[in-house]
């Protein structure tokens, strides 16, 4: 027995998705992820200042914001041959890294817990258990009895007002929800904990950034300037309020994200064999210790996995016409030299071509055009961008603190290294990730610390801010990794002005069509093989597809036909 | 429905705030809705009614930074009040059902409370390719925004993009994107900024709960309480300004003493925000306190009326920037020639007094000349 189900739309994310699936006997046979909202961002920056550019495309997304700012300037940079100070590259690992545990947390708590965490079931628990079993996994001081009998209190009365809110029409009481009464009552309570911590963390991008979300960046820097003899500037108060927030961050990422995690994955082990996927990973790495030209110094490594061979890590070149590439055969764009092609984003040529459905529709022409995302193609390859790919390359690289948590974490879950590709895997790389960057801030604050204290108080290259002295025509990458997976941005100047902008960004290479080989990319191919229960509720296709923490408004976009031939510029 | 639903003083006396506390927290949101402590009582008698209003989130072209924004609410009692003063119906970013599931909370809302439900939009509308530049559920966005703005009680346009269009709208617009006070033909609440301040949302949300209407509205439809002021007028670098004491280049002298960021493109001049005065993440900074101008985020056609570091406003279309440094460069904006003109006389009037004042106040009499130019 067939059915084609749609879910539309996939909430608990950022922006528009549509998954439809084909279920037969309970299990998912076929899946189709499409984007359903275009805004044409790359078009609207032809023509404009290159230094401006930061500022439209990192409005490109506002969950993952900075990622963009950041990719930005490394492309203008990159083509400029700008080389920022040593205390702008740490400004930038600290805001880097304040996202990553900000959005790991946030996505964790309010966009991926209600797939696992039933939130009707927790009126049922005891607060005295609740308060036990919390206290076993952590000395966060909110473990109290009264704590928990409060927070039950509260969701009582929301559920009896019978307006259920953020809640309605959830899938609660469905059998796939495992946890007992008190987890669930700890991870709703945790849920309201994250809440507010959330917003205390991005403080550090307001101090260097002035606020977010969207704080400001710098071509050549960042804006913000040290004077510890000057109120007015980055002194020592505004020293201390980083470093604070930074403390609480790694108490908050250890005593309240990772414990729920491991005790939550504890009970649904059985998702270690479930929505793995593609066997292939690409990070583009990020965190500078020696600058942005010396790949080999970053914290985050750089490197593709082909067929989950964690013995060899091939390297990534952004700049090489062979190996990023992306296909349009399922997506609504038309090429000049066919739709069969594939092109390197040097050479965009893109061209809206609706094909679909007049709206209103009920289903999507699945064998033609289905998407307003591209297909990126990594020496021809699918690949999966994300946490578990960082942690995977870095992994394979021998990064020593990864290699010890990712041990610790499945050492505490009596699974294998194997369990790593699976919609669990994918969820406890990101918690992973999230406590070592945690640590790392520390030791970029203790470095811009260490350079004050040494009166090197630079944040900014001023001898390419001037149009003047730029070459009549440059192009240059900026690699970064946002949240969610690999991104990068690639900029051609002419006479002062953008004449092609690009992004190829995480989602994208995660959320894409089928391309011109019938190829999957990860959500459809790790949907393969889910079970559904009731595709009238089907909990579980969100579980695999949260676990990617979708974010289609960045994964969208449109570039200039102009499709000509650009020179390989070398980094050197 | 007359389920009996409990008021807000109620849900915080059981989360274990005092009366006082409550009353502290009426204190805030009376001020935050621009109404000064004095209104405190009115709040209080507001709050402790019973009934949470449903609340419609939609979200069309948007980066989900409003979203974001609004989950920063720096009191933490506001975010209780956003859990427990509303109820929140439907909202893609945080609510729990999807597809078909999540539709239907969309759906019984609009039915069960026409007339009463307030309508928030988040994203501006694609008019162009028959609205398949972005559908929801397999429905356009205009028609979904139409449906849904018919039985509003209330309607608020979160950030620039509901507001006027923001970076989509920007030349050339491929996508037709549109503000949603031109779709749907009754008033509407712009709440612009990129995205605007969160404690700005929250308040302007407190504002229709206390009082059955919306604050009062400027030309743009914009909050008089939040966007009557331009933040040139409520800087605190404002004295530079009238010093003429300025940022000359990215991380110079000037710019570790915080001086004025005119000269660097700051556009607080012609830009009306709160964020000198309210500031951003619980009063942390706003962009000029950390170093970088104001990009205009609140206002009308911002992305189109760049370059942004150039330090005078100009018209839309001008060739990459050579000489920023002309006064009267093509100005496009009335306001911006008084900025200049200003700008220039005050340098000359107070020189004298400037130089002295630098003198005083550089270690061991070392002169600067930023602001003698």
């Amino acid at each position: 027995m067939s059915k084609r189900i749609v879910i539309d739309p996939v909430t608990r994310i950022e922006g528009h998705l549509r998954i439809e699936a084909v279920v037969e006997n309970g299990v998912v046979k076929d899946a189709f992820s499409a984007g359903t909202m275009v805004r044409g961002i790359e078009k609207i920056l032809k023509g404009r200042d290159p230094r401006d550019a930061w500022a439209f495309t990192e409005r490109v997304c506002g969950v993952c914001t900075t990622v963009h700012a950041l990719a930005s300037c490394r492309s203008v940079e990159d083509a400029l041959g700008i080389e920022v100070p040593r205390n702008a590259e740490l400004v930038r690992n600290l805001m880097f890294c304040a996202q990553f545990v900000q959005d790991h947390v946030v996505h964790f708590y309010h966009l991926h817990a209600l797939d696992w965490v039933d939130v009707v079931s927790m009126l049922k628990a005891d607060p005295v258990a609740a308060s036990k079993i919390a206290q076993s996994l952590s000395a966060w001081p909110r473990s109290n009895p009264g704590h928990f009998a409060a927070v039950q209190t509260r969701l009582k009365k929301y559920v009896e007002s019978g307006q259920l809110g953020i809640f309605a029409n959830g899938y609660w009481g469905h059998k796939a929800y495992k946890l007992p009464p008190e987890v669930n009552l700890i991870a709703v309570s945790h849920y309201l904990d994250a809440l507010e911590w959330q917003k205390e963390i991005v403080k550090i991008h307001a101090i260097f950034g002035g606020k977010n979300p969207h704080p400001n960046y710098l071509v050549g820097g960042v804006p913000c300037s040290f004077n510890i003899d000057e109120v007015n500037a980055i002194n020592t108060e505004r020293l201390n309020h980083v470093a604070s927030l930074i403390k609480d961050a790694i108490t908050f990422v250890e005593q309240v994200y990772v414990p729920d995690l491991l005790a939550i994955a504890g009970f649904y082990k059985d998702w270690a064999a479930i929505g793995g996927g593609l066997e292939n990973y690409l990070a583009y790495g990020d965190l500078p210790t020696r600058g942005i030209r010396d790949v080999g110094s970053y914290l985050l490594p750089r490197g593709a996995i082909l067929g989950r061979n964690l013995n060899e890590v091939h390297e990534v070149n952004g700049k090489d016409e062979k190996e990023i590439r992306e296909y349009i055969s399922h997506s609504w764009y038309k090429y000049g030299g066919g739709d069969e092609v594939g092109l390197h984003p040097f050479r965009g040529e893109t061209e809206f071509n609706y094909t679909g459905p007049k709206p209103p529709y009920d289903q999507l022409n699945v064998e033609g055009k289905y998407s307003w995302l591209k297909t990126p193609r990594w020496k021809e390859h699918p690949m999966e961008v994300g946490p578990l790919a960082r942690m995977l390359v870095a992994y394979a690289k021998g990064n020593t603190d990864v290699k010890e948590l990712v041990g610790v974490v499945l050492g505490k879950l009596d699974v294998p290294v194997t369990a790593l590709f699976s919609t669990l895997g994918r969820t406890a790389a990101r918690g992973v990730e999230t406590q070592i960057v945690a640590h790392w801030m520390k030791g970029f604050f203790d470095e811009l610390v260490a350079n004050i204290r040494n009166g090197e108080v630079r944040t900014h290259t001023r001898y390419h801010w001037d149009p003047d002295t730029w070459p009549a025509a440059a192009e240059g990458v900026g690699l970064t990794e946002a949240p969610r997976g690999a991104l990068a941005h690639w900029i051609s100047i002419k006479d002062k002005a953008i004449d092609n902008y690009q992004l190829v960004v995480p989602s994208t290479w995660n959320a894409s069509p089928r391309d011109t080989k019938g190829q999957r990319s990860s959500y459809e191919a790790s949907l393969i093989g889910t079970p559904v229960a009731n595709v009238d509720q089907p909990v579980e296709i969100l579980r695999t597809i949260h676990s990617f923490d979708p974010c289609l408004a960045c994964a969208v976009h449109l570039y200039d036909p102009s499709g000509k031939q650009i020179h390989q510029v070398q980094f050197n | 429905m007359s389920v009996s639903r409990e008021s807000l003083w109620e849900t915080m006396k059981e989360k274990g705030y005092s009366r006082r506390e409550f009353m502290e927290f009426c204190g805030f949101a009376a001020v935050a809705a621009g109404l000064g402590t004095q209104a405190t009582a009115a709040v209080a008698a507001t709050f402790e009614k019973k009934g949470r209003p449903p609340v419609v989130w939609l979200h069309f072209q948007e980066c989900t930074c409003c979203s974001e924004s609004f989950i920063r609410g720096s009191h933490p009692v506001v975010a209780d009040v956003l859990l427990d003063a509303i109820s929140l119906d439907y909202t893609q970013t945080l609510q729990a059902a999807a597809g078909t599931a999540a539709e239907k909370c969309l759906h019984d809302t609009m039915k069960n409370y026409a007339g009463k439900y307030i309508l928030l939009v988040e994203g501006s509308v694609p008019t162009g390719a028959d609205g398949a530049y972005c559908c929801i559920a397999g429905e356009s966005a205009e028609e979904i925004l139409r449906k849904a703005a018919r039985d509003a009680a209330a309607i608020i346009a979160w950030g620039n993009c509901a507001s006027f269009g923001c970076v989509q709208a920007a030349k050339p617009n491929p996508t037709n994107a549109t503000a949603i006070s031109r779709l749907v033909g009754k008033p509407v609440i712009n709440v612009p900024g990129c995205p605007p301040i969160a404690d700005v949302m929250a308040a302007v949300v407190t504002h229709i709960l206390m009082f059955g209407r919306g604050p009062e509205l400027d030309a743009l439809g914009r909050p008089k309480e939040f966007y009557g002021r331009r933040v040139h007028d409520t800087c605190y670098r404002r004295p530079y300004y009238d010093a003429g004491l300025f940022v000359d280049a990215w991380d110079d002298e000037g710019a570790r003493k915080g001086y004025c960021l005119f000269r660097m493109g700051c556009r607080g001049p012609v830009t009306y925000n709160a964020c000198s005065v309210t500031r951003w993440n619980g009063g942390v900074s706003y962009p000029i306190q950390s170093g970088h101008g104001c990009i205009g985020c609140s206002e009308n056609g911002f992305w189109d009326n760049g370059p942004f570091y150039r330090h005078l406003p100009s018209t839309p279309g001008f060739g990459i920037e050579s000489t920023a440094d002309t006064i009267g460069l093509g100005l496009g904006i009335g306001v911006a020639v008084g900025v200049a003109a200003h700008a220039v006389t005050t340098n000359i009037r107070k020189r004298p007094l400037i130089a002295e004042t630098v003198k005083e106040s550089s270690p061991a009499g070392q002169t600067e000349d930023e602001g003698a130019k």
